[in-house]
C-alpha cells in the first residue's frame, strides 16, 4: 500500500533535468549518483584489463602479450580497482546517498566540498586515463621502490599524480561524513540508535581521513624522489626502501576497511530487512566495527614478512593481524545469530548479502593463514595472496556493493527491478566469483607466483578453470546493467518502502524530495525494530 | 556554560599574552640548553620543550581547553594515529 | 552598506550554533590529516636520522640557528595577534580585528623573507640538493639527505604559510567589508585555527633542523 499520494514537492530527481544542474548540484543524493557514474566508468575500465589477462592466462605461454604489456595491465587493474572504483564504491555513492537520509538531515555538513569531492576524483581519474593513453604504468599498484624511483621507464609520475589527487576525494567524503554523523542527527537519533550503515560509514570515515594523508604524502615523495634522484628512500645515499612500504601499508592495509566496513553495514540492513530481526548484539557490531577501524592501523607488518624487517616486529604484526580477525569474526557470528529464528526471505539483496558473509568467510580464513609467519613464507607473492584479497575486496565488498544496489535502488529511482533477474544475476555472481578466484588458492599454494604473464604448465588446468571463472562473472556483471536500465525506463513504482524495511530513508517519499523530508524526523526508539511475528511486506 | 556562551568567555587578552610569552622563554630556554652538553637529554629536553610549546598553542590560542569534547577528541585522533606510525615504524627499526 | 553579519545561504543547518560547531569539528577534523600528512615526513626524518645520526648533526651545524630562532619568536608571536584577531573578531570589534590580522599577516610576510633569506645562503653555500649541493666532507650522503628532508619539510611548511598568509588577507577585507560580527565570524575562527596549527608544525621542525646537537 501506496503512501505517496499528492505528493506537493518534486522529487530531487525532478527538481531539473539539466545537465548543468547536476554538475552543479549541492544535493548528496545527486552527488552520489554522479559518484555512481563515474565509478562505473572506471571499473569497466579495469574489469577490461582484467579479463585481457584472464585471456593471456589461459595458456602457459606468454604468447599474447609481452611481459611489460602484461605488467601494465595488473597496474591498471590494480590502481583504478583499488583508487577509483573500491575505496569511493559504497562510501561516495550510498554513503553519501543514504546517510543524511538515515539520520534525517536534509544534507551532509558540507554540501560543497561534498561536490568539490567530485571533481576531485575526476580530476584524479583524468591523469589515470592520461597515464592510459601515454602508454600506462608497470610498476603494480604498490608503487614500490626502488623500482619507482630508479628503475621503471613508465608513466609513474603521472599515476601517482592522479592516486594522489583523488585521495583528498575520499579526504573530503570522510570530513563531511565525520561532521555530519556528529552534528546533523535528527532529535532523539542518539549514538546507539543509529543504523550500523551509519556507523560503518563513520568507521570508514575515520579510516579514510586518518589514513589517505600517509598515503598522499608518501607518495609525493616518491614522485620528487624520481624526479631529483635523491631522497629517503634511496639505500645509496642512507635512506631505505623498505620506509616506504612501511608508510604506504600503513595506508594500504586500513584502505582494505575502507572497502569492506561500508560493506557490513549494507550486509547488517540488508540481513535485518530479510530476517525480520534486529541486528543480535547491536552494541557488539558497533565495538567491532570501531575495534576493526582502529586495530587495523596496527597489522600493515603483515605485508612486509619477507621484506627484510624485523623479525621481532614480524611477530608483534603477526600477533596483531590475529587479534583484528576477532572484531571480525564477531560481525559473522551476529549476522549469522540475525538469522537464526529469522523468518528468512531471499529477496536478491538478501542473496547478494549472503553471498558477502560467505566470500568474506573464506577470505578472511585465508587470511589468518597468511597473518602466520611461517606460512607466510612459502604464500607470499603466490596466487593464494591474490585469491585471498580478492575474496575480500571483489567477492566480498562488490557483493555488498550489489547488495546495496537492489536494496536501496527504489528508494534511488522510485521504480522497482525485476527480481527473478536479479536473483539470477547474484547466482551467477556467486558461481562465477567462485570459479574464477578459488582455482587461485589452489594454484597460489602450489607455489605459482602471481604478476607473471606465463606460467609452468601444471598450472594450466587451474588457469584455464579460473579465465572460465572470470566469464561468468563478466556476464553476471552486465546482467545487472541490462535488467536495472530496464527497470529505470519500464519499471512498476515503487512504494515508500517497499521492503517494509525500518530506517529513516524508508519514511520519505520514493524517491525522495530535494530536502528529504517535508517535515524533519524525529526518534524514539532503537534501529530495526522489525516484529518478528509479522509476515512480509505489502 | 552553554556552548553559545562560550564565545563571550573565550581567553581574555590578558591570557594570550601570558602564554606568548611563556612561548618566547620556553623558545630562549630550547635554545640555551642545546648549547649545554647534556647528551641523550637533549633531544629530550629539545623534543620536550617543543611539545609543551604545541600544547600551549593548541590549549590556549586554538581554543582546545574550552572546546567540546569531540573537537578535543579530533586533535586527540590525529596525534594518537600518528603516534601509532612512529611508534611501532621505529620499533622495526631499532630491533633489526 | 555591508551586508549584515548574519548566517548566509546553508539551508542544511538548523541555527548559526549547530553551523559553528559543524564548522569548527570540520576544521580539526582537517587539522587531524594534516598531522598525518606532515607526520609521514616527521616519520621520514626520524627514521633518517635513526640512520645517519652523524650526518645530522653536521647538516644541523650548517643551518642559521640565530635567524631560525627569531623566526621562530615571529611566528609564535604572529600566533598571538592571531588569536587577539579571532578574539576581537568574536566581541564584534571589527576595526581591532582588522589590526590584528593586518600584523598576523605582517608577521607571517616576515616569516617568509627571514626564511628566504635562509635558503639563499644555503644556497649560496651550496647546500641545496639538486640545485646546487657541493658539501665534501664527512658523510656527504647524510647530510644531503638531511637537506633534502630540510627543504621538503621547511619547503611544505612555507606553502602552509603561503596559503596561510592568502586567507588571512582575504580575512582583513571581508572583515573591512562587514562580513563578520559576534554572531557569525566562522571564517576568522577557522583561518586562527589553520594559522595556529602551521605554527604548531614549526614548533616541530625548529628544533629538528636547527638544535640537533649544537655542542
Ligand atoms: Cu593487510
Amino acid at each position: 500500500m501506496s503512501t505517496i499520494a499528492a505528493a506537493p514537492e518534486p522529487s530531487y530527481i525532478d527538481v531539473s533535468y539539466t545537465l548543468r544542474s547536476w554538475l552543479t548540484t549541492h544535493d548528496h543524493k545527486r552527488i552520489g549518483l554522479l559518484y555512481v557514474v563515474s565509478i562505473t566508468f572506471f571499473f569497466f575500465i579495469a574489469a577490461v584489463a582484467a579479463a585481457i589477462m584472464r585471456v593471456e592466462l589461459l595458456t602457459p605461454a606468454g604468447d599474447l602479450l609481452e611481459a611489460d604489456t602484461y605488467n601494465k595491465l595488473f597496474t591498471v587493474h590494480g590502481v583504478v580497482m583499488v583508487w577509483f572504483f573500491l575505496i569511493p564504491s559504497i562510501p561516495a555513492t550510498f554513503g553519501n546517498f543514504l546517510l543524511p537520509l538515515m539520520i534525517g538531515a536534509r544534507d551532509v555538513a558540507f554540501p560543497r566540498l561534498n561536490l568539490a569531492s567530485w571533481y576531485v576524483y575526476s580530476l584524479g581519474g583524468l591523469f589515470v586515463i592520461i597515464t592510459l593513453i601515454a602508454g600506462g604504468v608497470d610498476t603494480g599498484w604498490t608503487f614500490y621502490t626502488p623500482y619507482t624511483t630508479m628503475f621503471s621507464n613508465t608513466h609513474v609520475v603521472a599515476a601517482i599524480c592522479g592516486v594522489f589527487i583523488v585521495g583528498f576525494s575520499s579526504i573530503f567524503t570522510g570530513l563531511n561524513f565525520i561532521v555530519t554523523v556528529h552534528r546533523m542527527r535528527a532529535p532523539g537519533l542518539n549514538w546507539f540508535r543509529l543504523p550500523l550503515f551509519v556507523w560503518a560509514q563513520y568507521a570508514t570515515s575515520l579510516v579514510m581521513v586518518l589514513a589517505t594523508p600517509v598515503l598522499a604524502m608518501t607518495l609525493a615523495l616518491v614522485a620528487i624522489e624520481r624526479i631529483l634522484q635523491v631522497g629517503i628512500f634511496d639505500p645509496a645515499l642512507g635512506g631505505d626502501p623498505l620506509l616506504f612500504q612501511h608508510l604506504f601499508w600503513f595506508y594500504s592495509h586500513p584502505a582494505v576497511y575502507i572497502m569492506v566496513l561500508p560493506a557490513m553495514g549494507v550486509v547488517s540492513e540488508v540481513i535485518a530487512c530479510f530476517a525480520r530481526r534486529p541486528v543480535f548484539g547491536y552494541r557488539f557490531m558497533v565495538y567491532s566495527l570501531l575495534g576493526i577501524a582502529v586495530v587495523g592501523f596496527t597489522v600493515w607488518g603483515h605485508h612486509m614478512f619477507v621484506s627484510g624487517q624485523s623479525m621481532y616486529a614480524g611477530m608483534v604484526f603477526s600477533l596483531l593481524s590475529f587479534l583484528v580477525a576477532v572484531p571480525s569474526s564477531i560481525k559473522v557470528f551476529n549476522w549469522t545469530a540475525t538469522l537464526y529464528r529469522g523468518s528468512v526471505s531471499f529477496e536478491a539483496p538478501m542473496l547478494y548479502a549472503l553471498g558477502f558473509i560467505a566470500l568474506f568467510m573464506m577470505g578472511g580464513i585465508t587470511g589468518i593463514w597468511l597473518a602466520a609467519l611461517a606460512a607466510d613464507v612459502h604464500l607470499t607473492d603466490t596466487y593464494f595472496v591474490v585469491a585471498h584479497f580478492h575474496y575480500i575486496m571483489v567477492g566480498a565488498a562488490v557483493m555488498a556493493y550489489f547488495s546495496a544496489i537492489h536494496f536501496w535502488w527504489p528508494k534511488i529511482t522510485g521504480r522497482l527491478y525485476p527480481e527473478s533477474w536479479a536473483r539470477l544475476a547474484a547466482i551467477v555472481m556467486f558461481i562465477g566469483f567462485n570459479l574464477a578466484f578459488f582455482p587461485q588458492y589452489i594454484a597460489g599454494f602450489l607455489g605459482m607466483p602471481r604478476r607473471y604473464h606465463a606460467y609452468p604448465p601444471e598450472y594450466e588446468v587451474l588457469n584455464i578453470l579460473s579465465s572460465a571463472g572470470a566469464a561468468v562473472l563478466a556476464v553476471a556483471y552486465v546482467l545487472p546493467l541490462i535488467y536495472l536500465g530496464w527497470s529505470l525506463l519500464r519499471g512498476p513504482r515503487a512504494g515508500s518502502s517497499p521492503w517494509g524495511a525500518t530506517g529513516l530513508e524508508w519514511e520519505t517519499t520514493s524517491p525522495p524530495p530535494r530536502d528529504n523530508f517535508r517535515r524533519p524526523p524525529r526518534v524514539d526508539g532503537p534501529p530495526y525494530a522489525y516484529d518478528t511475528e509479522r509476515g512480509h511486506g505489502p | 556554560m552553554s556552548p553559545a556562551a562560550g564565545q563571550n568567555h573565550s581567553p581574555g587578552a590578558r591570557q594570550y599574552v601570558l602564554t606568548w610569552v611563556a612561548l618566547l622563554v620556553l623558545l630562549l630556554v630550547a635554545v640555551g640548553t642545546a648549547y649545554i652538553p647534556l647528551g641523550v637529554v637533549n633531544v629530550g629536553l629539545n623534543l620536550g620543550i617543543a611539545v609543551v610549546k604545541a600544547l600551549l598553542v593548541m590549549v590556549v590560542f586554538m581554543h582546545l581547553g574550552i572546546s567540546r569534547p569531540v573537537v578535543r577528541l579530533a586533535a586527540v585522533a590525529g596525534f594518537f594515529w600518528l603516534a601509532l606510525l612512529f611508534i611501532l615504524t621505529l620499533a622495526e627499526y631499532v630491533t633489526r | 552598506m555591508a551586508p549584515d553579519a548574519v548566517v548566509p545561504d546553508a539551508p542544511q543547518f538548523e541555527d548559526g550554533e549547530q553551523r559553528r560547531s559543524a564548522a569548527t569539528l570540520g576544521m580539526w577534523v582537517f587539522l587531524a590529516t594534516e598531522v598525518l600528512f606532515f607526520g609521514v615526513l616527521f616519520g621520514g626524518y626520524a627514521v633518517i636520522r635513526l640512520l645517519n645520526y652523524d650526518a645530522f648533526v653536521v647538516g644541523s651545524h650548517h643551518t642559521d640557528v640565530v635567524l631560525g630562532t627569531v623566526n621562530t619568536a615571529v611566528l609564535l608571536t604572529s600566533s598571538l595577534t592571531m588569536a587577539l584577531a579571532v578574539r576581537g573578531a568574536g566581541l564584534g570589534q571589527r576595526r581591532d580585528t582588522t589590526r590584528w590580522l593586518v600584523l598576523t599577516l605582517l608577521l607571517g610576510l616576515a616569516f617568509l623573507g627571514i626564511k628566504g633569506v635562509e635558503y639563499y645562503q644555503e644556497y649560496q653555500d651550496a647546500l641545496v640538493p639538486v640545485l646546487a649541493f657541493r658539501y665534501q666532507g664527512p658523510h656527504a650522503q647524510g647530510v644531503l639527505l638531511f637537506f633534502y628532508l630540510y627543504f621538503v619539510m621547511t619547503g611544505l611548511h612555507a606553502l602552509h604559510l603561503i596559503i596561510g598568509v592568502a586567507v588571512v588577507g582575504a580575512m582583513v577585507v571581508r572583515n573591512r567589508r562587514g562580513h563578520f560580527g559576534p554572531e557569525y565570524y566562522i571564517p576568522v575562527e577557522l583561518t586562527g585555527l589553520y594559522w595556529h596549527f602551521v605554527d604548531v608544525v614549526w614548533i616541530f621542525l625548529y628544533p629538528l633542523f636547527y638544535l640537533v646537537a649544537r655542542v
